[in-house]
């Protein structure tokens, strides 16, 4: 398969005429997270995942906010912007529309994308505007030394919540299903395979893609996701979804996921409601409601029960692609602009 | 009947009604007439923020002024001689407006006990009276417009909403305009309607009758052509010259044009225009908020686009920080703010030039915004032009500060030939620029030309030339994130000097001094110009001297102010806010200058200013 069609996201986007490695793409300048954290396999994937797009990398972007997670552009060798908290959606959502020849990766965290820069995030994925958004969620604001974030368990012990947090939290995905998004999925920083194969999918799909990172932050919140990378427990609680088979987890697949009576969905034992019963998961699905409950179906304390993979994909235009057919289709009714008449408009009279 | 035409020089008409009453359309035609006619004109929309208050309401009150003449004219005129007041609560709010012995039509259907008393008149003004001081012309416009339309298939409120084409026509016979206009203009707007079509055709006839035959007007008036340089002419409000300026700018600059905006009074109107030149290569993102306003036009500045951003002053207020983002990453932008009266959401609708020292110093940091200002409605092209010519040549956020007078406002205008528009150089880098010791090549993305101290625009997309940008400090030349605080003090200065630079390539001030002799001069900045010029002109015709000097370029200032100021004995500085430009001009030249201030919601009057100047001049 050409990355052309592997890629009809990027078809608007130059070639690279080059064979490219992971190297290719290590800016010159000093990582400087702190040793361990789990931004630096989350860089170390991406920038092993790059070639894969085979397009020139001076037409690659990352634009990213405020936070740990936001420094990331300064260590990628294409074009960035460390922008301002929150705001990086709005600012790569100009350069988006205003150039298709760019592939454009947005780097957030939990606080710059939930918090400070929640308008921003909901606004982009309703549009879906042609943005890979990668949004490491480490459930704790890392830069600012340690307060809870919108993701942090409520009860949080914390800097500023001695008492435990009282903030209820938001689930991303279930977040970003609400806001119309039309490309959601969850991946671990730990897991190179699944975060790559994710990656990809996002790349491919026209218009907005967020993408949750469950990444450690072994400084103020270490061991957040362990019981979702420990051999012992994962299996038991993590939901591996795949487009088109049954959700299926647990040692040995003992563990699914059914439709009940009353229309929600539950865990089953796969032994007693037999293999037949379980949900098949479908990606492509318009109506956005499996997707949602699979979202809902996690612990917030626990992670018992926690989906990762691509939740959702569906076809929908980009703004991007409207705007640029608005464009077109002015230009096609009306000509190309002529200056001179426009200033000089419909009224005038004329004094000798 | 024939009736008696008297040749005036100059009128200044208001029409003021409910907010429902088309008062703003109505005013609008009479001037499109009245330019057509030849005839100098300034016009100054009032209107409230509310789109329909309370019908027959103090607050519900929308007001159109229009000063026309035969010769050249600087406002929309102090006192209007005629008013014509569609209901009590138009009577009440803009009586006090009108000169002494000017006419005054009311619509008498609308003075009604009920619509008295809601506007707290406890007797009919227009038979208690307390009108005596003025030509009071009662016209049953209501009625009449009612009885003129009763064999069309209207309901009785579809009739009554015509009225306002039963007082035009009427003024249009009054001051002898054409109504050809008005009638094409009728067709277009209602062209798919053509029962309100016939209507408001019938309407306005009946009004222009009704000024013909009625002995409540025993003369018509002319006012003939005003003496302007050959040409071809259109009138233009600010915020259409200023949207048409920065789509020249676009043109000039053959870059594509991003407009990142949130909705916001007065400045709509620019996303609205802009919205419709998408065949100019425009285009126009109304976003989630203000910010997301800016923070588009900044990515979209970063691609290599002329960015924009319109706003009023809380928007800027919430744009802040990403200003300050445009200023460390030295990028393009224009950021226009319409100024309208403040803080908070203040006076939406009435203009006020109280945004200065927020464009100046609204942000963290040192971080300098050169500010270019127009000073009339169509000077809006000329400086939306000038504003996006600095921003891409020296890559920086530039403010343009426009007003609420300056946008809604109307004046005849010389359409340009945009052949003599000058040319504005993107000039983006394609280049490796520094050469390191060992003779390879590197891109430096705050590398800067020696002349301008720019930086390279050197957008996604060019091959060898990827760079990051962003909010943090950048070591000199490299753009490497820095914290050395040596680096810090260099970089600060030289954003600084960057844009003290601009003062190289700006006009000389010039002064408007005419016999020579002035002692006192009077400065101002932005839409205060008609009012300055029309006060010395006052001041000039009663033998006085006064010089006159206009800034359109607050920061940084051209490079003759300080010589400029220090010649004269006084320096008198009308502001509509408490004294911002005034503030800056003493900082930095330390003159002893004379703040005269008004934050009235409204531009200056001339003959108050001429006090204010006279009593200057007889001080020294």
């Amino acid at each position: 398969m050409s990355n052309l069609d592997k890629y009809p996201a990027l078809t608007l986007v130059p070639k690279s005429d080059v064979a490219q490695s992971a190297k290719d793409f290590k800016s010159d300048q000093e990582v400087r997270w702190c040793p361990g954290c789990g931004d630096y396999s989350i860089l170390s994937t991406v920038q092993g995942f790059m070639p894969d797009l085979g397009i020139a990398k001076e037409n690659i972007v990352f634009v990213s906010g405020i936070g740990c997670s936001s420094r990331f552009p300064y260590y990628m060798n294409t074009y960035g912007f460390h922008s301002i908290h929150g705001r990086a959606p709005s600012i790569a959502t100009g350069l988006s529309v205003s150039r298709p020849d760019l592939s454009v990766w947005v780097i957030t965290g939990d606080g710059d994308a939930l918090s400070i820069g929640g308008n921003h995030l909901i606004h982009a994925l309703r549009r879906n505007v042609n943005l890979k958004i990668l949004l490491f969620n480490n459930r704790i604001y890392g830069l600012t030394k340690g307060q809870y974030s919108p993701t942090s368990e409520q009860g949080k012990i914390t800097k500023s919540t001695p008492m435990g947090s009282l903030d209820y939290s938001f689930n991303p995905v279930s977040l970003a299903l609400g806001a119309e998004a039309t490309f959601v999925a969850r991946s671990l920083d730990s897991d190179r395979k699944h975060l790559t194969s994710v990656l990809s999918a996002a790349a491919a799909h026209e218009g907005t893609a967020l993408i949750e990172i469950y990444q450690n932050c072994n400084i103020f919140n270490d061991g957040a996701w362990d019981p979702l990378k420990e051999n012992e427990t994962a299996d038991d609680l993590m939901i591996r979804l795949e487009h088109g088979q049954p959700i299926r987890f647990g040692k040995d697949g003992a563990k699914g996921v059914i439709r009940t009576g009353d229309g929600h969905i539950a865990i089953a034992n796969v032994a007693e409601v037999g293999e037949d019963a379980l949900l098949r998961h479908d990606a492509h699905a318009q109506d956005p409601g499996l997707a949602f409950a699979l979202s809902r179906l996690s612990d917030t304390h626990t992670l018992q029960d926690t989906p990762i993979g691509i939740f959702r994909d569906v076809q929908r235009p980009s703004y991007d692609r409207l705007a640029r057919e608005q464009l077109a289709d002015a230009l096609e009714q009306k000509g190309p602009g002529d200056l001179q008449s426009l200033v000089r408009g419909k009224d005038t009279w004329v004094v000798a | 009947m024939t009736k008696q035409v008297v040749q005036v020089s100059k009128v200044v008409i208001r029409f003021a009604g409910d907010s429902g009453d088309g008062m703003q359309l109505t005013g609008d035609r009479f001037t499109t007439e009245t330019a057509g006619l030849g005839n100098d004109l300034k016009t100054l929309p009032d209107f409230p923020a509310e789109i329909r208050a309370p019908a027959g309401t103090i607050p519900g009150v929308s007001a159109f002024q229009l000063h026309f003449a035969d010769h050249l004219i600087a406002t929309p005129g102090d006192e209007p001689d005629v008013l014509v007041a569609m209901n009590p609560a138009a009577l009440k709010a803009n009586l006090k407006l009108l000169r002494r012995g000017g006419d005054l039509i009311v619509n008498t259907d609308e003075f009604t006990k009920r619509a008295l008393e809601k506007v707290g008149y406890t007797a009919n003004p227009l038979e208690d009276g307390s009108l005596e001081e003025y030509q009071v012309h009662p016209v049953a416009l209501t009625s009449m417009t009612v009885e003129a339309l009763k064999d069309f298939d209207l309901t009785k409120k579809e009739a009554e909403r015509a009225k306002n084409m039963f007082a035009l026509g009427m003024l249009s016979w009054l001051y002898s305009r054409p109504s050809e206009g008005t009638l094409e203009f009728l067709k277009a707007k209602f062209g798919k309607k053509p029962e309100i079509l016939k209507a408001n055709i019938a309407a306005f006839e009946a009004g222009w009758s009704f000024g013909e035959t009625t002995e409540g007007f025993s003369v018509q008036y002319e006012v003939a052509p005003a003496a302007m340089p050959a040409g071809v002419y259109r009138n233009i409000s600010g915020n259409l010259a200023l949207s048409l300026g920065l789509v020249a700018a676009g043109q000039l600059s053959n870059l594509p044009v991003f407009l990142g905006s949130y909705p916001i009074t007065p400045a709509s109107d620019i996303l609205h225009e802009l919205s419709k030149h998408k065949n100019f290569g425009v285009t126009t993102f109304q976003a989630e908020d203000e910010i997301a306003g800016i923070g588009s036009a900044i990515g979209a500045a970063y691609g290599g686009a002329l960015a924009l951003t319109t706003t009023s002053g809380p928007g800027v207020a919430l744009k802040s920080e990403a200003i300050g983002l445009a200023v460390m990453t030295e990028l393009p932008l224009v950021i226009i703010d319409v100024q309208r009266g403040g803080p908070s959401t203040g006076l939406p609708t009435k203009t006020e030039q109280s945004d200065l020292l927020q464009a100046m110093f609204g942000r963290n940091g040192e971080a300098p915004v050169p500010i270019v200002a127009p000073q009339s409605p169509s000077d809006c092209f000329f400086a939306a032009i000038e504003a996006a010519r600095i921003a891409i040549e020296y890559r920086t956020p530039v403010f343009l500060l426009s007003d609420g007078y300056l946008a809604n406002g109307s004046e005849p205008w010389k359409v340009p030939d945009v052949a003599d528009l000058p040319a504005i150089d993107a000039n983006f880098a394609t280049e490796l620029n520094h050469e390191n010791a060992d003779g390879s090549m590197d891109f430096w993305p705050y590398l800067r030309d020696p002349q301008t101290l720019a930086r390279p625009w050197a957008v996604p997309g060019t091959k060898g030339l990827e760079h990051r940008i962003g909010g943090i400090e950048k070591a000199e030349g490299t753009g490497a994130i820095s914290y050395d605080a040596d680096n810090h003090d260099k970089m600060v200065r030289l954003r600084q000097a960057k844009v003290d630079a601009i003062a190289q390539t700006i006009p000389e001030l010039t002064v408007d001094d005419p016999t020579g002799d002035a002692k006192v001069l009077v400065i101002g900045w932005g839409s205060t110009f008609g009012p300055i010029a029309g006060a010395c002109k006052l001041v000039r015709d009663g033998g006085g001297s006064v010089a006159q000097a206009h800034l359109r370029h607050i920061n940084p200032f051209p490079a003759n102010l300080g010589s400029v100021l220090a010649k004269y004995d006084r320096v008198i500085v009308p502001e509509m806010n408490l004294g911002q430009l005034n503030m800056l001009l003493r900082a930095k030249f330390l003159v002893d200058t004379v703040n005269y201030n008004q934050v009235r919601g409204l531009p200056f009057k001339s003959d108050e200013l001429a006090g204010v100047i006279n009593d200057v001049r007889a001080s020294l």
